[in-house]
């Protein structure tokens, strides 16, 4: 229950500050304008279009979701925190957050993609929900943690895409796998595996981000 | 009636090879008022956040004990208010959304009456409804004082209690500062003579310093 307060906070301090929200809206449409922009009249192959998706998804979330962390440190509350929540309830109420941001931001991002590119056509809408919804759940728990660790950096606003690519690619990779195969109609049960490797990844980050976070969040 | 003790056994805190303090041990087993002093720079904010559990000692113990049980390091935060100059409450809302949300993070009743009286005392009652973020300096001390004392702790730690304070303002922390240390354990870390006439025993710091790596 404490981790919904602190989820309530920062949500009622976004609402107001507005920095995450706007960062995150901004590029979605940028990102999206420039590539519209790119292909021109040209077509593009579903394939490309699909990689392009997260790629979107990866750099959106790149720009805006260091915020539950670094904006702590920046404005000097990480103190405060440390006095009113063990780092448990942190760490729960900043990720719920950020899953929250994430759903929010992908949602967008596939309403515009879909009515945008032609050639982003889903035919196994179940794989494409389930992908997803894990990669969703993965990009959140990946962000958070490392917005922890860049948070007390010196050059945060590049060591968090620096950060994040290695820890992100196994996930954006079989993101755009399971992706192409939606696009192929693939069924359910031949992206098990794909499927179970997502999963597996988000339990691996869940786990290891709560065994790290202590040693994380305290000097 | 709850028996609070804190115990500090030869703590020694070093960042890289500079040595902040050395086997520093303090004992605090009922209701009183205990000092930290030293000059600028001689680890009075290191030493009271060792004692907060935010950062851990590089060498030595620190025991913290409610009724005769040792308190997890995850439920601390429950037991200890702590008011100092670099803590930083949060801009964007007013005083009072700022301690609902305290009392709802850590988990605690938000008590009403406790609470307007002591932005009464403060003489924050009137400004409640204010952003903290349209404070003045002054402001923003006192009502740190309500962040830590508005759970009841039993352990509050006042890290240079009247810096930004006026003569009233003074005058009201140290009359809070009486009134909580019959029932708790205060610990004040200043060089102020003011405010190291008010404690029972002061512990210099300086006199912990004794080696250089």
């Amino acid at each position: 229950m404490t981790s919904i307060a602190l989820f309530r906070k920062d949500l009622a301090s976004e609402l107001r500050t507005r920095y995450a929200i706007n960062s995150l809206l901004m590029f979605i449409i940028v990102t999206i304008s420039v590539i519209l922009f790119s292909i021109g009249n040209e077509k593009i192959s579903d394939y490309l279009s699909g990689g392009l998706f997260w790629v979107v998804v990866f750099f959106t979330a790149m720009s805006g979701l260091a915020r539950a962390f670094v904006s702590e440190e920046e404005r000097g509350t990480s103190l405060l925190l440390q006095l009113i929540a063990s780092p448990a309830t942190v760490f729960s109420g900043k990720l719920i957050f950020n899953l929250v941001l994430v759903f929010s931001m992908n949602v967008v991002i596939a309403n515009l993609y879909t009515a945008l590119f032609d050639a982003f056509v889903i035919k196994n809408l179940l794989l494409f929900s389930t992908a997803f919804l894990f990669g969703s759940i993965g990009i959140a728990i990946s962000s958070t943690v490392i917005a922890a660790i860049i948070a007390k950096a010196g050059s945060k606003g590049t060591l968090y895409p620096v950060l994040s690519f290695p820890i992100l690619l196994p996930l954006i990779l079989i993101l755009i796998e399971l992706t192409k195969m939606s696009m192929d109609g693939t069924a359910f049960e031949e992206g098990y595996i794909e499927v179970a490797v997502l999963i597996c990844y988000d339990v691996i980050m869940i786990s290891a981000s709560y065994l790290l976070f202590d040693f994380i969040w305290k000097d | 009636m709850i028996s609070y003790t804190l115990n500090v056994d030869s703590i020694t805190k070093t960042f890289g090879r500079r040595l902040i303090f050395k086997n520093v041990s303090l004992n605090c087993e009922q209701p009183g008022i205990w000092g930290i002093a030293g000059p600028n720079g001689s680890g009075k904010s290191t030493f009271v956040k060792c004692l907060c559990g935010i950062i851990s000692p590089s060498s030595g113990k620190i025991t913290h004990t409610l009724n005769g049980r040792e308190i997890e390091s995850e439920e601390l935060h429950n037991h200890i208010g702590f008011v100092s100059p670099y803590l930083v409450l949060y801009d964007e809302f007013t005083a009072e959304e700022n301690l609902k949300f305290f009392a709802e993070i850590r988990g605690v009743k938000y008590n009403q009456a406790k609470i307007d009286y002591l932005l009464n005392e403060f003489l924050l009652f009137d400004r409640k409804k204010d952003f903290v973020k349209a404070y003045s300096s002054g402001m923003k001390q006192r009502l740190k004082f309500l962040f830590a004392l508005m759970h009841s702790p039993a352990l509050v730690i006042l890290d240079e209690p009247i810096s930004n304070l006026d003569n009233s303002g003074k005058e009201k922390v140290y009359k809070i500062i009486g009134e909580e240390a019959k029932k708790s354990i205060i610990i004040i870390a200043s060089n102020d003579d003011s405010d190291l006439a008010l404690c029972s025993s002061v512990l210099e710091l300086t006199n912990y310093k004794s080696e250089q790596f």
